[in-house]
């Protein structure tokens, strides 16, 4: 869905629904993710329809997912962190053990 | 209770928040900056110190008004001011308490006085088919150019109106991007509204000229730009694969991305919240607070700078930032009113000289009404995919207003708290009532002003911080 | 056609639009009277968008077995009830009557409890008051999906509550309503009413409205529309805080009366009780408490997201229990005062309506006067 047309900065590596992929120091995740591959990041709670990052600036909440473990969270304001593990979200979030 | 005190609290570390934390500080006064993002910036400036050191070169591609966005964060470097990155405000009391969370653990900061300096955000753009994925506003594929150095792959088109439509399709033209179709919302009726004000935007005149200049290297790049002015509607069933026209010789275009422009509107959630008074943009359909020279608000402790107070630019919104950090210094009884007014001189004429062009653009721009009171498919609140007619059918039911409308439908109740469909709802009840925006009211907002996790307010009087 | 600037005629007229007067207003168009509902504006004091959504037995009526009936007679109606609101409007109001449970943190909170609902119990004269103590294990097998914090030692059970969506009835209730031919009439604050001959006239904002029988069920409004017609009922606000987090996956099968799953995968969390006066905003430090005890109850709700808060002021009389009254000098006029709205909208369509269309009242209505709060030894 994007590329990069400039690589500059300090790389890490993080993953991505199992997959580790290379990113920037600086990106986002949600920027990250929408390098990594087109398609949804997450299906909506009420219809389940499929959704992707639309404003990128922590506004439209449509950027939602599972971000070292803590579901529901917004991939366009957390910068990404070697070997963070993320994950599209599939519908309502879970509830996770008790912590 | 692990509370910090201050004499000015900034939000938002925009031109407008960088420059009044500067000036407050400069004025003797004790400042906290609390920024959302990572980095300094905000949205028009986003990254640029970042870019400057990395990858320099972009630079010229984003042009000399974003690189000048790098001299404020070095003014805000040197400043003697404490900048919380990453902390999301979510209460502000109207006695000027701040409360944030780092992601881990709610805190709160007492303030004097508190500017708050939350911006804009784009004017959601509800056509059919717009929450597909590969839809976007125009401005987040700017904040992936300006933050990622991103490009989207494929067939890109962009529909809308106004200047960052045109100035965003020739940045990705430049990086690269194969663009298809820019389509245009603006009419021949919206040239004429705008025309008499065409000589008061002259002392912007290097707008205007910016404007033609960007039209004229599109075209010559054999981008098509084509006029929409009864809308369009997005196909694709998983993603979006085309944009189509609405009209009587309505064309598809292929397009994997999809960018959406329609103006930007200030970002009032946390005015509302504290209950600032408000009025109605009757051009540009959006809510602003009432604040004078200095962004002063109906309450005394509370002030605000930039696009937050009314939509001016970046140029203004700094000149609005230091005009703010003066006010409060006055305020705080740290200068006279005399000396308040002999500094506040070069930016009244700064702010005045960057505005002149918004008369012309807010009736040369104006939101079309398919976009303000879409058909009855088209969803308008996209967390609890509620539709126009859902809403127009609430109306039909005696709902008065917003806020019976979200007992009614959930519509606002959602993850993004109504900032997508705020304006919508609005307007589709004002129609539906025929009443006017400005009777028809908002909906009430209250904490938090984003969501918090449980654990985070769980450990807001812990002094070590949860996992 | 009514002379323009006459006012429009009902049978009755029912001030205010929150849970109570909906509720009475579908009973009273059933029995084929013309009702209209006034209402206010968007923005006002509206304690029925403040509902937590409990159809609550357990607990309630504390001093007055009447009141302990009368819920028990509301939690009894409401499966028909809200059958009959989806049947007619399509909207599924959220209905369920798992039983509920009051969860309790150490052997304080335990024996306070226990103290608590024996009193109720004997209060009734033995009568069979359907509440039980259950033990931690006991509640672990009742919410597979939750993992309770260590402080819970076990709850008080009862098989007669549940809960509902509080914004679907109220939708619902609108909806019926107008199918129904009611009128309702929003941007309607009645400013005064008055005796004209057999009816009453009310004066409000949006213009006249005139009826033989009025119904206030104005919730904070009764305090000033009250005395003036002999029903001089001492409500006061007390403030209570409601958080609701995102949707979530399922996990809660049953109500409890801090937390609550919605059908929409929210949960709920309560509740509050601060004396505030009439200031409905939001107190940062009791968001905080009802988020630590939630926390400690448990633990698994840390990383759930709050989206909403709310502040709500409730109807409370001095001893917590309703009122239901008709005005000795001014007959046709009725007061309803209540703080649970939702719990008792069955009751209050399927009974008190007919008291007020002209049935004798039912035998609860002889606890829910308004001379006791004027006739007690001070």
């Amino acid at each position: 869905m994007m590329h990069r047309r400039n690589t500059a900065g300090e790389r890490v590596t993080i993953n991505i629904d199992g997959k580790n992929v290379e990113a920037v120091v600086g990106e986002s995740v949600a920027a990250a993710v929408l390098a990594a591959g087109a398609g949804a990041t997450r299906t909506t709670p009420v219809s389940g329809a499929p959704r992707a990052p639309y404003c990128m600036m922590g506004v439209c909440f449509e950027c939602l997912m599972d971000i070292d473990g803590i579901p529901n969270r917004q991939a366009c304001m957390v910068s990404v962190t070697p070997g963070m593990k993320i994950k599209r979200q599939a519908g309502a979030r879970t509830v996770g053990g008790a912590s | 209770m692990s509370e910090q005190a201050c004499d000015v609290v900034v939000i938002g570390a925009g031109p407008a928040g960088m420059r009044a934390a500067v000036t407050a500080a400069n004025e003797g006064l004790s400042v906290t900056l609390i920024d959302e993002q990572t980095e300094a910036g905000g949205q028009i400036y986003r990254a640029v110190a970042r870019v400057a050191r990395t990858r320099p070169a972009d630079l010229t591609l984003l042009g000399p008004e974003y690189a000048a966005g790098g001299d404020i964060v070095l003014e805000l470097d040197a400043a003697d001011i404490t900048v919380l990155h990453g902390h999301t405000v979510w209460q502000i009391s109207q006695d000027g308490t701040v409360w944030c969370s780092d992601g881990t653990k709610a805190k709160s900061i007492t303030a004097r006085f508190v500017i708050m300096a939350s911006g804009a955000q784009e004017r959601p753009v509800p056509v059919p088919g717009w929450t597909l994925p590969g839809v976007m506003t125009a401005g987040a594929a700017q904040i992936l150019l300006k933050s990622a150095a991103m490009v989207p792959d494929g067939p890109v088109a962009l529909y809308g109106s106004g200047p960052l439509l045109l100035l965003v399709a020739d940045q990705l033209l430049s990086a690269g991007a194969d663009i298809r179709v820019v389509a245009e919302t603006t009419t021949f009726k919206d040239y004429l509204n705008a025309a008499p004000h065409l000589l008061g935007a002259l002392p912007a005149s290097k707008y205007l000229k910016k404007g033609i200049a960007l039209r004229r290297h599109l075209k010559a790049a054999g981008v098509p730009i084509i006029k929409a002015p009864n809308g369009v509607s997005i196909e694709g069933t998983e993603r979006a694969t085309g944009l189509r026209i609405i009209g009587k010789h309505g064309q598809t275009f292929e397009a994997e991305t999809i960018l959406l422009q329609q103006g930007v509107v200030p970002n009032t959630q946390a005015s509302w919240q504290l209950r600032l008074d408000h009025a109605w943009h009757a051009a540009q359909h959006y809510w602003y607070p009432t604040t004078d020279r200095f962004g002063a608000t109906s309450l005394a402790n509370v002030f605000i700078a930039g696009d937050g107070a009314g939509i001016f630019g970046a140029e203004a919104a700094a000149a609005a930032g230091a005009l703010a950090g003066l006010g409060v210094a006055h305020a705080a009884g740290n200068i006279s009113a005399a000396a308040r007014d002999q500094k506040a001189l070069p930016f009244i004429a700064l702010h005045k000289k960057a505005a002149a062009i918004r008369p012309l653009l807010d009736h040369l721009f104006p939101p079309p009404a398919h976009i303000l009171v879409p058909d009855d498919a088209t969803i308008i609140c996209r967390c609890e995919e509620i539709t126009a007619g859902q809403v127009r059918d609430a109306a039909k039911l005696g709902a008065p207003g917003p806020n019976q409308l979200k007992a009614f439908l959930r519509a606002g109740m959602g993850p993004c708290q109504g900032r997508m469909c705020g304006l919508s709802v609005v307007e589709i009840m004002a129609r539906a009532h025929g009443k006017s925006p400005a009777e028809i009211g908002a909906y009430r907002i209250r904490p938090p002003l984003k969501p918090l996790s449980l654990a985070e307010l769980a450990a807001m009087d812990d002094d070590t911080p949860t996992p | 056609m009514p002379a323009p600037g006459a006012p429009r005629t009902f049978d009755v007229a029912v001030i205010g639009g929150g849970m109570i007067g909906p509720a009475v207003s579908l009973g009273l168009l059933e029995r084929g009277l013309r009702v209209c509902i006034l209402d206010e504006g968007d923005d006002v004091l509206r304690v029925a968008r403040g509902n937590f959504g409990l159809i609550w037995f357990q607990g309630k009526g504390f001093g007055m077995p009447r009141y302990v009936e009368w819920t028990r007679r509301s939690a009894m109606l409401y499966a028909d009830f809200a059958a009959e609101l989806k049947d007619s409007t399509g909207v599924d109001i959220g209905h369920a009557r798992p039983g509920g449970l009051e969860l309790l943190l150490g052997e304080d909170e335990l024996a306070h409890r226990q103290h608590y609902l024996g009193q109720i119990y004997q209060q009734g004269g033995g009568a069979n008051y359907e509440v039980e103590f259950i033990d931690r294990k006991q509640v672990a097998d009742m919410l597979p999906n939750v993992t309770l914090g260590e402080d819970v030692i076990g709850a008080s059970y009862s098989p007669l509550d549940g809960h509902v969506n509080p914004l679907f009835l109220l939708r619902a209730m609108h909806t019926r309503f107008q199918q129904a031919g009611g009128t309702y009439l929003p941007h309607h604050r009645v400013s005064g009413v008055r005796k004209d001959g057999d009816a009453y006239t009310l004066d409000t904002e949006g213009g006249s409205v005139s009826a033989p029988k009025v119904v206030i069920a104005a919730g904070h409004g009764l305090k000033t529309l009250g005395p003036p017609l002999g029903l001089d009922i001492p409500i006061r606000p007390q403030r209570g805080h409601i958080m609701v987090t995102e949707r979530a996956q399922p996990m809660l099968p049953m109500p409890i009366s801090a937390f609550r799953q919605t059908v929409e995968g929210s949960i709920m969390l309560g509740v509050s009780a601060e004396e505030a006066g009439y200031d409905d905003t939001i107190d940062t430090a009791t968001l905080h408490t009802i988020a630590a005890r939630a926390k400690r109850t448990m633990p698994q709700l840390g990383n759930l997201n709050i989206v909403r808060t709310w502040a709500a002021l409730r109807v409370l009389t001095p001893d917590k229990c309703p009122v239901y009254a008709e005005s000795d000098s001014h007959p046709g006029i009725f007061g309803i005062a209540s703080h649970s709205g939702v719990t008792l909208a069955a009751a209050n369509a399927k009974v008190t309506a007919g008291w007020i269309a002209g049935d004798p009242p039912p035998p609860e209505f002889e606890a829910f006067t308004v001379e006791r709060f004027h006739d007690a030894p001070a």
